[in-house]
């Protein structure tokens, strides 16, 4: 049976794996953990359920734990989510004490691993407390922040800020997205998996299959927004591009499909206002999809004429790159992590308000061989640049450069 | 070790490399606080701007090469200052701090021609990066010359910036290594190496050189190979 190494080297080419392993040799029975706050749901799970086995594979002993608090634990950290990207949240002192009192009980529940690990990962500001209450560090402490962080809200910053500081490193997706830091902050851009069942290939009966399952018309044209139900996707502003568009091309089918991830409580206020402003059009179909319908999403990227992803917010946006891996051009907001991956007139558009996306969207239904012409350059762009084979590749560089940082050349020679 | 009449060559070692971002912090909004950053900036952030590019997410046909040209283009929406921008070839500067001699008086000659300010938005800042190279060995050498024919082809991406794009950097005459390592041959290799020069470092992407450089060796090896 094929390592999983070996299943990727059919996707990216042998030289790609042959590389990773030589970098990962001198690393071998290295101790790393990564500590998030959820397994189920969201871009960085997603990542995690990957990259963990790939970097055991490669000989690093790599184990992933997660921070679990109540309800309030949940509120406080959304409540630092948004703040971070924005908007002014003030959070009530009892649940700064509550995010205080998680961080340190998981601290102890993991004392020994963090102790003796290596290289620690702590993903976001859900467990960026940690290293408050481990005081016997063996080795490196790495921040990795998927959020866009370039307006935070200050007062939330400030305090999360005094825990940042105490860790040898940063890592964001943009440098655009980074604060000033004591310490060296790195750029590694997220990823996709191209075998994960959001991803591979699909039989024709499979992808069909959501035609009948969500009442899809399969002769009529269908664009596609999939994320979860938060005000920084802007699903509301989506209905209204289909609504603009829609006077043109009657015949448009818009999806939104989305899922919940644990640590999100606003996701059922958010679907609500999604409703309500699709309101009776039988033409808009809302799903809310659960945390594991990977290959329903996968189908129902495949079946869009394209996909839309109207961020106005976006740390990076994986859903861009999914279906980028489809051949499917995207219309992108223009924040973020999206700039990086939707190159203008190339793999997709950039559009600032639902106006430029209802623009672009009858531009493509009016040119499908643009369509196609744009879909085949998108995958190739994501080849080269957004599987996890680059991440990992970065994440193995950056532990060297953790190891060495002062000097500009490292030679493993 | 191969032996040319008295001398002894080394093998041709095949290293790879990867290279890790870093943010530098520094952020220019308009065009004077890009001139004022780029004079104190370090050499290194420079060199990641216009060589870097090629070991990060570009899209493979750019129209422009270096970072400062795009950001001119997209963010300034200055087509002119873009365009003199993209033009400069840094393999024809001996250092980087000729280099960025160079795209500060091109842009000092911009400042003098506009009368209206060349700034963007926040969120479209230049932002200066910096990178750190690691190099490793792969084990795997090259005895002959002709054993690159086949060797190119299955070297990583990495392993062609190491050798025909960090080089350039590395080595007193700032040529690539392969034709480093074939002047060790004397004079037998001169047409080889003749061709491997024109090859365009700058204005491609790594998988074309790659490509460029697998079909050089290929055809001038093509004779030996059928015998």
């Amino acid at each position: 049976m094929p390592s999983t190494l070996q299943k990727y080297a059919k996707v990216t080419g042998i030289d790609v794996i042959e590389h990773l392993r030589q970098l990962a040799q001198p690393l071998q029975g290295m101790n790393v953990v990564h500590i998030n706050s959820t397994k189920l749901g969201g871009g960085v799970a997603e990542i995690l359920h990957k990259m963990v086995p790939l970097m055991s594979e490669l000989g690093l002993n790599t184990s992933w734990e997660i921070i679990n608090g109540e309800k309030e634990f949940y509120q406080c950290t959304k409540g630092f989510h948004n703040a971070l990207q924005g908007t002014p949240t003030d959070l009530p002192e009892k649940f700064l004490r509550i995010y205080e009192n998680v961080n340190e009980r998981t601290a102890e529940t993991y004392k020994s691993k963090l102790e003796n690990a290596d290289l620690v990962i702590i993903h976001d500001p859900q467990p960026v407390a940690l290293i408050q209450h481990v005081t016997e560090k063996k080795g490196k402490w790495v921040w990795r922040c998927h959020i866009d962080l370039s307006k935070p809200y200050r007062p939330i910053w400030k305090y999360l800020r005094e825990y940042v500081k105490k860790y040898d490193a940063s890592i964001f997706s943009l440098s655009s997205f980074a604060q000033q830091l004591p310490h060296p902050v790195y750029l590694i851009a997220p990823s996709i998996d191209p075998l994960h069942e959001k991803n591979i290939q699909l039989n024709k009966n499979e992808i069909e299959e959501v035609y009948s399952r969500f009442q899809i018309d399969p002769h009529r044209p269908i664009i596609l927004q999939v994320s979860r139900y938060d005000r920084f996707k802007d699903p509301v502003g989506v209905i209204k591009s289909y609504k603009l568009s829609k006077k043109f091309i009657p015949s448009l089918q818009l999806i939104l499909a989305g899922g919940g991830a644990s640590d999100d409580p606003e996701g059922e206020a958010v679907l609500q206002e999604v409703q309500d402003a699709a309101q009776d059009d039988p033409d808009i179909k809302v799903l809310l999809l659960p945390g594991d319908a990977h290959r329903t999403i996968n189908a129902l990227q495949r079946i869009a004429n394209f996909v839309l992803q109207k961020s106005l917010k976006e740390g990076f946006g994986l859903t861009v790159s999914e279906a980028m891996w489809k051949k499917k051009p995207v219309i992108g907001g223009n924040v973020g992590g999206i700039r990086i991956q939707v190159i203008n007139h190339h793999t997709g558009f950039l559009v600032d308000s639902p106006e430029g996306a209802a623009l672009r969207i009858r531009y493509l239904l009016h040119n499908s061989n643009i369509i196609e012409e744009m879909g085949n350059k998108a995958k190739e762009f994501v080849r080269e640049n957004f599987l996890i084979t680059r991440h990992l590749r970065e994440y193995l560089t950056l532990i060297y450069s953790l190891l060495q940082n002062k000097n500009e050349r490292i030679e493993l020679i | 070790m191969i032996k040319n009449n008295q001398t002894y060559i080394l093998p041709f070692e095949i290293k790879d490399c990867a290279l890790i971002a870093k943010a530098t912090g520094k952020r220019a909004q308009n065009l004077r606080e890009l001139k004022d950053f780029l004079s104190i900036i370090s050499l290194d952030s420079i060199y990641y701007h216009f060589w870097g590019t090629l070991l990060r997410p570009r899209f493979d046909d750019p129209e422009y090469h270096n970072d400062f040209a795009i950001w001119a283009e997209n963010s300034l929406h200055d087509n002119i200052l873009a365009e003199r921008l993209a033009v400069i070839d840094p393999t024809e500067f001996q250092n980087m701090d000729q280099l960025r001699t160079e795209i500060i008086e091109i842009i000092e000659e911009r400042l003098d021609e506009v009368d209206y300010p060349l700034w963007t938005k926040r969120d479209m800042q230049f932002e200066f990066i910096c990178s750190q190279i690691i190099i490793f060995n792969t084990n795997k050498t090259i005895l002959k010359p002709i054993d690159f024919v086949t060797a190119i082809p299955q070297m990583s991406v990495g392993s062609i910036f190491y050798h025909f794009i960090d080089s350039r950097k590395r080595l007193y005459n700032s040529i690539d290594d392969f034709q480093n390592w074939l002047i060790s041959f004397g004079e037998k290799y001169y047409e080889l190496r003749l061709k491997i020069n024109e090859i365009d470092p700058y204005f491609s992407t790594l998988t074309k050189i790659r490509e460029e450089l697998a079909i050089v060796f290929r055809n001038f090896f093509k004779g030996e190979q059928d015998a």
